[in-house]
């Protein structure tokens, strides 16, 4: 039995979109980040997790496995030897997984990207990032707010198939039939 | 046709208990079944090892002390699991004015006698040693220093008791 | 209680293959030797009952770049009953820079050669594991050296 978040649904009926508002609104009031702090940027992180800006208001308790986490926020220079980790631990997430790139080292390479030969510019290069934080490092506002852009991302998100591949969808089930 | 009175008794309360139980968790399992994507692949279902390649097996060997302590543990848990019983029987104030009380010194005796005779199986666990923890004898490194020992604890002397440099700190 | 001469009085005795050399701009004030005499002054100096250095704080090795033609691997030696420092240098080619390893001297020199190695590559004898520390172990070249230049993808990931 295929699970509800991996169809696609040709038009959403009531009971499709309230399910889907539902179980977008559960995932995104408990993304369980996996505490990658790799340099700096991890003092931000851990100071966003503390009382004064509280990171589990929004419902995210941080998980030190991958298999129990949804997002994963790198936090820190990605170096080339980090590089290999970071795609396994990416690739031992299950899904729906978010990557959230923290900081300027891993959305770009950061200070090091004239001179770093260690240095990854941008972990983009190694797995799929859904929310840039800018800053160096950022501020735990700012993280919050990338917390915040994550959950506006997750609240669009819908199982019935875009109009533009509607079509398709369609010219195959009448080749199928055919 | 009169109401039959209908009551559960202790053991339908427990049924009823543990069939919750079960079907709390069932419907659990097969809600989250029905919802979430299940997309395996084989790096997903690699082992995890922290991120780097897993090597060996991850089976490693547990102190047997383990077994010794969760054994003598179930021993004096059923004995516990008795002595329940026994304190409903022991404070029966009908069996005791119908024997003017000497039900309860009878009933006192016998709990202490089974209490003794496993105490005393507990002193000679004890005695022979089962419950202690096997400790492991960590081998220090061998450095073979020239320096005579006296030279450091003069180094330690010198140092005792001063208190860390706070001098360039003001906020402190 | 001590001094340079006193120390460079153990040196000179162990020195066998050149005289050792005082380098004043050095700090702690410095002494150049020759490579193949490394091992025993290091030896004397550790186990010499007037100076006792029993700690190696660092290992550091200078790249003088291809028109010099040299390379420095340079020791900075700690006494912890003396409180006294001492650094030696060694000066070796640039082409196949190698020297000896002080490791069965002082254990911490195994990780601070290693280093060496990784960023520099000069090569130790007779260390039990030299292989690269800080960078991936199948990077290309060592980017400390001045003629360094930077591979172009590692791993499929672009360096630029």
């Amino acid at each position: 039995m295929k699970g509800f978040l991996d169809q696609r649904f040709e038009n959403g009926g009531f009971i499709i979109t309230r399910l889907e508002d539902l179980m977008n609104w559960a995932r995104l009031s408990s993304m369980f980040p996996m505490t990658f702090g790799i340099a700096c940027c991890a003092i931000e992180f851990m100071s966003t997790g503390t009382t004064v800006y509280d990171m589990d208001r929004f419902g995210m308790a941080p998980r030190a496995t991958p298999r129990q986490s949804d997002v994963m926020i790198i936090a820190g220079t990605v170096t080339f030897k980090m590089a290999e980790r970071i795609k396994r631990l990416y690739e031992q997430m299950p899904e729906p997984r978010y990557v959230i790139s923290m900081g300027s080292c891993s959305n770009c390479g950061g200070p090091y990207w004239q001179h770093g030969y260690h240095v990854v510019r941008g972990v983009q290069r190694i797995i799929p990032v859904d929310i840039y934080v800018p800053g160096c490092p950022p501020r735990p506002e700012a993280l919050i707010g990338g917390f915040l852009q994550l959950q506006e991302k997750i609240r669009r998100e819908t199982v019935v198939a875009p109009k533009a591949i509607e079509k398709l969808m369609a010219k195959e089930k009448g080749n199928a039939v055919a | 046709m009169n109401a039959e009175e209908r009551y559960f008794s202790a053991f339908g309360e427990v049924l009823l208990y543990i069939v919750a139980g079960i079907v709390f968790c069932l419907v659990s399992f097969l809600v989250a079944r029905s919802l979430r994507p299940h997309r395996p692949n084989p790096e997903k279902l690699a082992t995890y090892e922290s991120g780097e390649e897993p090597i060996t097996s991850a089976w490693a060997q547990f102190n047997i002390r383990f077994y010794i302590i969760a054994l003598i543990f179930i021993l004096f848990e059923v004995e516990i699991l008795f002595l329940f019983p026994w304190t409903t029987i022991f404070a029966d104030t009908d069996l005791r004015e119908q024997t003017n009380g000497l039900w309860g010194w009878y009933a006192v005796v016998e709990a202490v006698v089974f209490v003794l005779v496993l105490f005393v199986g507990l002193v000679y666990a004890w005695v022979n040693g089962h419950l202690d923890w096997v400790k492991p004898e960590p081998r220090p490194t061998e450095v073979t220093s020239p320096v005579p020992a006296d030279l450091y604890r003069k180094i330690n002397e010198r140092y005792a008791g001063k208190r860390p440099d706070t001098s360039g700190n003001e906020l402190i | 209680m001590q001094s340079l001469d006193s120390i460079l009085e153990i040196v000179r005795s162990s020195c066998r293959h050149g005289d050792p050399v005082v380098e004043d701009n050095m700090v702690p004030k410095g002494i150049r030797l020759q490579a193949a005499d490394l091992h025993q002054v290091c030896r004397a100096l550790f186990s010499s009952p007037e100076t006792y250095f029993d700690m190696l704080s660092c290992i550091t090795a200078v790249d003088n770049g291809p028109a010099a033609g040299t390379m420095e691997v340079i020791y900075h030696l700690y006494s912890i009953p003396f409180d006294f420092s001492v650094a030696l240098k060694v000066v070796l080619s640039r082409d196949t820079p190698a020297v000896d390893s002080v490791q069965d001297i002082w254990k911490t020199a195994n990780w601070h050669e290693r280093e060496a190695w990784d960023l520099l590559g000069v090569h130790f004898n007779n260390h039990p594991d030299l292989r690269r520390i800080l960078l991936p172990a199948d990077w290309e070249g060592h980017p400390l050296r001045k003629d360094y230049q930077k591979q172009e993808y590692y791993r499929g990931i672009s360096l630029e």
